[in-house]
């Protein structure tokens, strides 16, 4: 069999998940012998007009981390597009908008402002922006478009397949690395992940489910064998993919929803606002007032990961 | 022409839905804004039904339920007492002004109450203008 060809790039993310590939330590040996690598920018000195000059349809399979927010990632992302079989949305930032899409609750303008002008490092008197287009006497200097809006890969062009994880776990990257390997590639749509909310796979001891007070992670030292929402901590299990080995509940923190919602929940952050607050047993107004205090961030905490892709995508502008 | 508002209704069938089959059976008048969708109960109209209701069109969402107290279900309304205002300290996040959710009681007998409610949301969301959705 010939060798496959993987391409691997990043848009707007941490690099964590390019990490995350080599965390998959000596069976990275095994990737590089059933594909070669075309392009990889973290890794490797590949250059736009080396993808530019492949065949159409050339890569066999890219994995596009990070979520896309200027022109040249959407520029990119459907280049590889064009030249690869099976585009991969790797991680939570491709898959939902990540991290980087909490900046769907402000906008280019403000985004900027505090970059350029408020953070504390600046020495900006001139208030200078970055600019799409500046002419010098060498030439025009040109840098992509910042958008107002943070997108996943998938508002952007077709994708074959989806890969949660903030970063994916190494195990899944194996899973992938051997459905390449035999060459039984999974059907077009298929999320690599559990059909189970994480609640369905939790190993913690649950209970009934009724809280009186809404504590932070920093509030609190939980129990380790106790359900951490029973122990009032909001994690997103209910609302969660599973498929990610506990990586967090094991390790006593709440779940953030990286994997993003389970099969058949249209908006993580409104199912997991709705479990909340269903659990939390109380019944005048005062305490329910109480409640919605004690969420202090309920936007930020229900959509950490998926605000892109969440029924309302961003703030009204 | 002026703006006329869409208007998404969620009438619980045991006292809501009721109160406003006896606002129409008593020849009481409301504007025609509203939208009634009945489901059983208050505490049935999970959050996510809401935010589609705006990205389907809607300029405003009402959820009327039976008094506290009185649900048919026990508990249904107190969720329901719950989750609105937890919905809407999000939805001023996203940017959302208060006045297109309500949530409100009203018993099979309130009639009046009901014209009052939908007469009321109507106004304030007209007033606020139409829902701007992201593309």
């Amino acid at each position: 069999m010939a060798k496959l060809k993987l391409a691997i790039y990043w848009a707007a993310s941490c690099g964590g998940c390019d990490v995350a590939i080599l965390d998959t330590n000596e069976r990275i040996l095994d990737i590089a012998a059933i594909a070669d690598i075309v392009f990889w920018p973290l890794a490797l000195d590949f250059k736009y007009s080396d993808v530019e000059a492949m065949e159409d349809k050339s890569i066999d399979i890219c994995l596009f981390n990070g979520a896309v927010r200027n022109s040249e990632q959407e520029h990119i992302a459907k280049l590889l597009r064009a030249k690869s079989k099976a585009m991969v949305a790797f991680g939570a930032c491709a898959c939902f908008g990540g991290i980087p899409a909490l900046a769907n609750f402000t906008n280019r303008a403000e985004v900027f402002e505090r970059a350029y002008i408020e953070a504390p490092s600046n020495n900006n008197s001139n208030h200078t922006f970055p600019q799409t287009l500046t002419t010098v006497e060498e030439g025009d200097l040109e840098l992509p478009e910042f958008y107002d809006t943070v997108l996943t890969l998938a508002q952007v062009v077709d994708v074959e397949y989806f890969v949660p994880g903030c970063p994916p776990p190494v195990d899944i990257i194996n899973k992938i690395v051997d459905a390449l390997a035999s060459g039984q590639l999974p059907p077009v749509g298929t999320v690599f992940g559990s059909d189970k909310s994480l609640c369905d796979e939790c190993d913690r001891v649950k209970e009934e489910k009724k809280i009186t007070k809404i504590y932070r992670p920093h509030e609190i030292i939980p129990e380790p064998e106790k359900c951490l929402l029973e122990q009032g901590i909001i994690c997103m299990g209910p609302a969660t993919r599973g498929g990610c080995g506990q990586r967090c509940i094991k390790a006593n923190m709440p779940c953030r929803g990286c994997f993003g919602p389970p099969p058949g929940v249209i908006d993580q952050g409104a199912k997991m606002l709705s479990a909340v607050a269903s659990i939390y047993d109380v019944k005048d107004e005062a305490e329910i007032k109480k409640m919605v205090e004690e969420v202090v961030d309920p936007a930020g905490t229900f959509y950490r990961f998926g605000m892109s892709s969440s029924m309302l995508k961003r703030k009204r502008m | 022409m002026s703006f006329e508002p869409k208007i998404v209704a969620f009438l619980c069938n045991w006292c809501s839905y009721r109160g406003a089959d006896l606002a129409g059976t008593s020849r009481m008048k409301s504007t025609p804004n509203v939208r009634p969708i009945r489901v059983m109960c208050s505490g049935r109209v999970e959050p996510a039904l809401i935010l589609k209701a705006f990205t389907a069109g809607a300029d405003g969402v009402l959820v009327l339920g039976c008094h506290l107290g009185d649900c048919h279900y026990t508990e249904g309304n107190y969720k329901a007492a719950r989750r609105i205002p937890l919905l809407k300290k999000m939805l001023e996040q996203f940017g959302i002004e208060d006045e297109r959710v309500r949530l409100d009681w009203v018993s099979a007998s309130e009639g009046a109450n009901f014209v009052s409610i939908v007469n009321d949301i109507t106004a304030k969301v007209r007033e606020l203008g139409p829902f701007q959705r992201a593309s």
